[in-house]
């Protein structure tokens, strides 16, 4: 494949560009990161990232309620934001005709949000709704991105709730909305990005119109959110009142990603020689010869891969029958990691997982909004967009050694272990 | 919250000394690429629909067999649970392969395919690198024409299906979806999306083998094939690779639904539930309705996108819910018009009354110029982004083949919406979204609901 040229920027507001044109459709994808997240928001405020990132759609100086919405939509686009620990992203998918509209919404927002008191209190219920939804009224709610966090951290930004509990979310003031929007959406603290169908130069003009006079502000100085790995292994568990059968997640922390890019990949990789496919090790052995769980899932990151600074965790959740003990299903994969780490994975089990990579960022890549989010998290997270062209040669350059030594790695005596027992059929313990 | 520095109030962040400025005019709009394409029945029967988008080094492929139940009803059928039972276990053997080699196999040439069945159809899906295209029409040979159950694998997949129904059950999406289904269309096959656990017990090696032979069929199939290809040579691998696998007859296409009938909306008891599911259905019109473009627009002004009535109004005024939308759903015979919205206990009633005053209204209030020509670009622009990526495209045109539709339909779907009248959206709306045409049910807590939804009405409480 012919890789795009990337073309960057930075505004003397400080805001940084990314442009990367690509002409094989006429659409265009525009992409707002700032850096800051959930790991930010300060006790007594738990959610309030994530509420902001639904304020951030309420209207702006040019803007009434609901003009964004109705702007990006009749251009014939798409919108979202979201939340992650260490950033909040924005972004619009339109026909390229569309591309100064997206430039001018987002410059917008990031110049002069309105935010007032009966926005704030609607998107709180909003917000409580989209928690009912996705953790309280479900089975697994929030398993394991909100539970296991808890059990493998000690420190309040990586140990809490980044949803929110609904007393922090009602506490919420329009005062610290802005006190939020004035440390942390400074342009110096954000990564543009404009992906797809246009030219550089009138890209880079139109960027220039729009965000050119959005105020410099100071930028926050960037907290370390290290901590300690766990000493030991802590267990901890949870009653699901919906859940009709057990489940674990055991969480480890892995190499700092942005600093050890190589042996982070290495994780990246087990996962797949773990539980990618029926051939992978933890499906043959736990689904298949011995039986004992429905699922089990392997993966760097509570939101998937390179999307979080350190510290970050490797994580394999499972889901088994009432009358398998927990303690089987760890003791098999204690078993198979101890396999791996004694001798290495074959050639050809590596290459099923580099070549299942390499379709899986083509396909990404082939999607306008992955691709604009993409370039985006890589410049914010690694300061680097081209990381993403990057990426499947990296993982291909992943040695069995490599992979056996991150096995080794993920010791029984410095892990989480968090337990879901359904309400129904007690515990498995 | 603990403030860092000092910081602007919320009314200074609001505004700046220049004040609002004009939204800027949309550009000159690129028309796509013409797709080069071929769209044809093989000798088998197997219809191929070939396209090239070489945006990346990667095929997407869809495969989909009619697959219905060919009973009138679905009680005391073993259709469902077969089905099931069969999806699961196609991957796992043929004569030369095992469960693992097929894996393997796939792997190495960047590819999944899955395997899944509903009501209407068997659908074989997944992706490869363009390379390895060969390798998964090779793949899909085997299992069309040769795949074996294997034993272990079949008993294996029958106890985990029942856990993963289990699970699926445990879901209040999955609860809501099956009670509407069953209260719109009672015994039709077609609301049977699950079977019952000691329906797929009882389902042996024997019974899939046969199911497999008598309804796994090409003609009446479609393959599509979007990505790094040369649709007229891959139109001859397929070809080539795929004349063995034959059958007698027509891959059974699932038989008309009865037409959905007005009514109460059926309260369903979720003890302990903390939010409800809102679902109401009616009557709509399929994609070569000349009405559909009218429907399409109003759908949208109602709940289709998020700048509608409802999501304006239960959403962002409201609160009341985080996920409301409306849509049709279509099958080869009919179609009908879905509302979803899910909220908590307490506003479950006042939600449900302002979905149906917003019913009400968009008949009597017929959308504006205004709202219909916001729900026109968006209808045509975010048909043109949905299928700018290959997996978009090819699952966008697979489920088109599979109402009998082809990229043609595609092609001038753009100049249909262009043409509707803003009389012609008053008049879906007036004829399809009245509130007394719709039914549907409500899943949730009933002790915390009820006195609520008694004194709104038009809700049969449990």
């Amino acid at each position: 494949m012919a890789l795009p040229e990337l073309h960057r920027f930075t505004l003397p507001n400080g805001l940084r560009v990314v442009l990367a044109p690509d002409t094989s459709a006429p659409v265009v994808g525009v992409s707002v990161h700032y850096d800051v997240g959930f790991r930010s928001e300060p006790e007594g405020r738990t959610g309030f990232a994530h509420l902001f990132e639904h304020l951030m759609f309420q209207g702006s100086e040019s803007l009434e309620k609901l003009a964004h919405f109705r702007h990006v939509q009749s251009s014939g686009g798409t919108f979202n934001g979201s939340t992650h620990p260490d950033y909040t992203d924005y972004y619009e998918v339109l026909p390229s005709a569309a591309l100064e509209r997206a430039l001018f919404l987002e410059a917008d927002r990031m110049r002069a949000p309105k935010i007032t008191q009966e926005n704030l209190n609607n998107q709180i219920d909003v917000v409580k709704e989209e928690i009912r939804l996705n953790v309280l009224n479900r089975p697994y709610g929030g398993f394991p991105w909100i539970l296991l966090p808890p059990v493998l951290f000690k420190t309040f930004p990586n140990a809490h709730n980044g949803y929110g509990d609904f007393t922090d979310l009602e506490n919420a003031t329009v005062e610290d909305c802005a006190a939020f929007f004035d440390t942390y959406y400074a342009p110096g603290n954000a990564v543009l990005t404009v992906a797809g169908d246009f030219t550089v130069e009138n890209a880079t003009e139109l960027v220039e119109k729009h965000f050119g006079d959005v105020p410099a502000r100071t930028v926050p100085e960037r907290p370390s959110f290290a901590e300690d790995a766990p000493k030991g292994e802590i267990r901890a568990e949870q009653t699901d009142p919906h859940a009709p059968f057990p489940a674990v997640a055991i969480g480890y922390r892995v190499p700092d990603p942005v600093t050890e890019l190589d042996a982070y990949l290495a994780y990246l990789v087990l996962a797949g020689v773990l539980t990618d496919g029926d051939g992978s090790r933890l499906q043959q052995r736990l689904v298949h010869r011995d039986a004992i769980v429905t699922d089990i899932n392997a993966g760097c990151g509570l939101f998937g891969p390179l999307e979080a600074r350190d510290p970050d965790s490797f994580t394999i959740t499972a889901i088994h029958a009432p009358d398998v003990p927990v303690d089987r299903v760890i003791a098999a994969l204690d078993e198979e990691l101890q396999l791996l780490a004694e001798e290495p994975p074959t050639v050809e089990e590596l290459a099923k997982v580099t070549a299942r990579w390499a379709s899986t960022m083509h396909r990404e890549h082939d999607r306008l909004t992955n691709r604009t989010l993409a370039f985006g998290s890589a410049e914010l997270l690694f300061g680097r967009a081209e990381l993403i062209h990057e990426l499947p040669d990296r993982i291909a350059a992943v040695t069995v050694d490599e992979v056996s030594a991150a096995a080794k790695a993920l010791r029984p005596d410095s892990r989480a272990v968090l337990i879901v027992n359904p309400a129904t059929a007690g515990g498995t313990e | 919250m603990s403030v860092p520095v000092s910081h602007r109030s919320a009314e200074e962040i609001g505004r700046t000394e220049q004040g609002p400025r004009p939204l800027p005019e949309l550009g000159e709009q690129r028309a796509p690429a013409d797709l080069s394409t071929v769209d044809t029945t093989i000798a088998n029967g197997l219809r191929v629909i070939a396209v090239r988008r070489a945006s990346v080094p990667m095929v997407e492929v869809r495969l989909r067999i009619p697959f219905a139940d060919p009973a009138a009803t679905s009680v005391g059928s073993q259709h469902a649970a077969g089905g099931e039972v069969l999806a699961n276990t196609i991957l796992t053997g043929t004569a030369t392969r095992d469960r693992i080699a097929i894996d393997t196999e796939l792997a190495l040439v960047g590819s999944e395919l899955d395997a899944v069945v509903d009501p209407e159809r068997l659908s074989i899906s997944g992706s490869v690198l363009a390379t390895g295209l060969d390798t998964v029409l090779d793949v899909i040979r085997d299992v069309l024409t040769g795949a074996t159950y294997p034993a272990d694998e079949v008993d294996r997949e029958r106890d985990r299906l029942v856990e993963r129904i289990a699970l699926a059950r445990s879901q209040p999406n999955v609860i809501a979806r099956e009670a509407l289904q069953k209260h719109l269309y009672g015994d039709h096959p077609f609301a049977k999306e699950m079977p019952e656990a000691e329906e797929v017990a009882r389902v042996s090696r024997e019974d899939v083998v046969a199911l497999h032979a008598k309804a796994v069929l090409p003609r009446g199939s479609v393959l599509v094939l979007v990505g790094d290809i040369d649709p007229d040579s891959v139109i001859g691998t397929v070809e080539s690779v795929l004349s063995g696998w034959t059958g007698e007859g027509t891959a059974v296409t699932i038989s008309p639904l009865p037409q959905v009938a007005a009514g109460d909306v059926v309260l369903i008891h979720r003890p302990g539930a903390v939010q409800s599911q809102i679902r109401l259905a009616a009557r709509a019109v399929q994609r070569t309705d000349p009405k559909y473009p009218a429907l399409q627009i109003a759908n949208l002004v109602y709940g289709g996108f998020f700048s509608s009535r409802l999501v304006e109004n239960i959403r962002e005024d409201k609160g009341y819910t985080y996920s409301a939308r409306s849509h049709p759903e279509f099958t080869p015979h009919g179609a009908s018009l879905m509302i979803d919205a899910d909220t908590a206990s307490d506003v479950t009633a006042a939600a449900l009354l302002e979905t149906r005053y917003e019913l009400a209204r968009l008949g009597l209030v017929p959308p504006t110029a205004d709202e219909v020509d916001v729900a026109r670009r968006y209808a045509i622009g975010s048909l043109l982004t949905a299928t700018s990526s290959q997996g978009g495209l090819a699952s966008f045109l697979v489920s088109l083949a599979g109402l009998g539709l082809d990229l043609d339909w595609f092609v001038a779907h753009p100049e249909r919406l262009a043409k509707v009248t803003v009389e012609e959206v008053a008049a879906a709306a007036l004829e399809f979204f009245a509130p007394t045409a719709f039914t549907g049910v409500l899943v949730g807590d009933a002790d915390k609901l009820a006195p609520q939804l008694k004194a709104l009405g038009g809700v049969t409480l449990p």
